[in-house]
């Protein structure tokens, strides 16, 4: 490829108390690729998400990311991670997107706070900055959670299966404003289970099942043999099983 | 009018114990209602009465070395506190069990400790008076000490109030920035220890928790910003530790309790008419939208 790539795995292993979740994947995405992660349930997509954005550290191998530290990378959890009865403000969440320029202690003027109003303009919010974050919808709320990634402003996007539980109009919104980073060059990376999303709107396609089955473009990622490959290897999983020998301490 | 000054003002200005009990009461409120919202809030609300047991037996080594000193008894209660903590956290690191289980073990190891040491090197007065504190016994030393680690504490919560607050809403996304999330969870811990330790002295480590939980629970119901939940959460914790002492001193209650009942009743009150989801407010929104 001739293409610069933003981030590089290169064998990389990574481990739950010596139990493998993924194992020897290496490869690069792209810079300004839109890349969906998809695999059967327990296929480790998640760890690598987490892996990439340094939340997990590899037990082999390794992530690297060029000419950015993996702060600098915008990350949406999964939102089952996130307390939705806290009390916090819609402006306060979209305000944490900026940690990267006011962190712990820096002052939050006007120019911070225009930056959060027109971020929750662009996803359909205006005027919701008052609202407490408890109180919205949880579509709302997914929304509002975006909104905290525009503010980053970040070159590399990760989301942590971003359209779960949501209403479908909800999903279309969000997805457009996924392909509009994607049209501003930024690099989006997203774990997703909704295959026909991800042929409609993800030019390129990860298939994890522990190990890499396919990686490159969605058509020739997704195709009936590959699925079936990635079934039978979820099948034959045994959460106590082999300890990978491979991993050293 | 004489009456009413003779039942709520009369007993302070009377009395230096009832005035250092007040101000004791202020100092605790000012610590506690931040602890106890930040407990809450990282849905720690039951840890917080397992440190406040596990900090015993070093306030008991303390005892055997000092006497009742509450200096030496409460440095010897933060280090336990704080040893406590400290090794359950690395349990839930190190092994697949989480925090809460790890930390039950240890303080229950460090409670038996503590009523060990004590009833072997001291009296059951001894025990009693750590286990249920006697407000109106503060002296002067307490009363520094408690006013040092409101002062301490407010301080702290300044600096680390955003990762904190950015910690218990969203710890992986704060992470995934570099915050110091880790950091901030352990200087949290210790001041939930230090204010567990501020408290005994005048609530004993049973009620302690008391004045920390019942007020942040309560102002749930009437505010929604972590920093004005705080602030309630301290009101009402002075108004319990005032209104407790007024009851203690008017029918001649043990001071701990009283106080910790009046947190107790207030929370009641709170979760009947507070504005902010009380029984009344949800039942007057359901009836708007039955129309």
């Amino acid at each position: 490829m001739s293409m610069t790539s933003i981030v590089t795995l290169q064998d990389l292993t990574v481990a739950y108390e010596r139990h493998p979740a993924i194992h020897h994947i290496s490869g690069s995405f792209a810079q300004g690729s839109l890349t969906a992660i998809v695999g059967p349930n327990g296929a480790g997509k998640s760890t690598l998400i987490k892996t990439i954005i340094g939340l997990l550290s590899p037990a082999q191998g390794k992530v690297t990311l060029n000419g950015m530290k993996a702060a600098d990378a915008a990350f949406l959890p999964q939102s089952t991670t996130i307390d939705d009865s806290f009390p916090i403000s819609v402006m306060d969440v979209v305000l944490m997107g900026l940690w990267r320029k006011v962190g712990a202690f820096r002052s939050i003027g006007r120019k911070e706070r225009k930056i959060a109003l027109d971020a929750l303009a662009l996803v359909g919010l205006a005027e919701f900055e008052g609202r407490n974050f408890g109180s919205l919808s949880a579509g709302q709320r997914q929304r509002v959670l975006f909104a905290r990634l525009v503010a980053a402003d970040s070159p590399l996007i990760l989301l942590d299966e971003p359209f779960t539980a949501l209403d479908a109009r909800t999903t279309l919104d969000l997805l457009r404003l996924v392909q509009s980073w994607h049209e501003q060059g930024r690099t989006v990376i997203a774990v997703l289970h909704d295959f026909e999303q991800v042929r409609r709107f993800f030019p390129d396609s990860l298939l994890l099942a522990r190990e890499l089955i396919a990686w490159g473009p969605t058509e020739t990622v997704l195709t009936a043999d590959n699925l079936k490959k990635a079934r039978a290897m979820s099948e034959a999983w045994d959460e106590d099983a082999e300890i990978c020998l491979g991993i050293g301490e | 009018m004489n009456q009413l000054y003779d039942l709520l003002i009369g007993p302070f200005a009377d009395f230096a114990f009832m005035k250092r009990g007040l101000v004791a009461c202020l100092a605790l409120a000012l610590g506690a209602g931040p602890v106890g919202v930040f407990l809450v809030l990282r849905r720690m609300s039951l840890i917080g009465d397992t440190m406040a047991h596990s900090v015993l037996p070093g306030a008991a080594i303390g005892f055997m070395l000092a006497g009742l000193s509450l200096p030496a008894m409460g440095l010897g209660g933060f280090l336990a506190g704080l040893l406590v903590a400290l090794i359950s956290g690395l349990v839930s690191r190190y092994t697949h069990q989480k925090e809460d289980a790890s930390f039950a073990a240890f303080f229950m190891i460090s409670l038996a400790l503590g009523v060990l040491l004590v009833s072997t090197h001291g009296s059951t007065v001894d025990l009693m008076h750590v286990l249920f504190g006697t407000i109106l016994a503060v002296d002067d030393a307490a009363l520094m000490l408690m006013a040092g680690v409101a002062t301490v504490s407010l301080l702290l919560f300044a600096v680390i109030y955003r990762p904190l607050v950015a910690e218990c809403f969203d710890s992986a996304f704060l992470r995934s920035v570099g915050g110091k999330g880790g950091l901030v969870h352990t200087l949290f811990l210790m001041l939930v220890v230090l204010n567990m330790v501020s408290g005994f002295q005048a609530l004993g480590t049973l009620m302690a928790v008391g004045l920390m939980m019942l007020p942040a629970v309560a102002a749930r119901f009437w505010v929604r910003q972590v920093w004005s939940l705080a602030a309630v959460a301290s009101l009402v914790a002075f108004i319990s530790g005032y209104a407790g002492l007024v009851l203690s001193y008017r029918f001649d209650l043990p001071s701990g309790p009283a106080i910790v009942l009046t947190a107790g009743m207030l929370y009641l009150v709170s979760l009947l008419i507070g504005p902010r989801g009380g029984l009344i407010s949800n039942r007057t929104r359901q009836r708007h939208l039955a129309h």
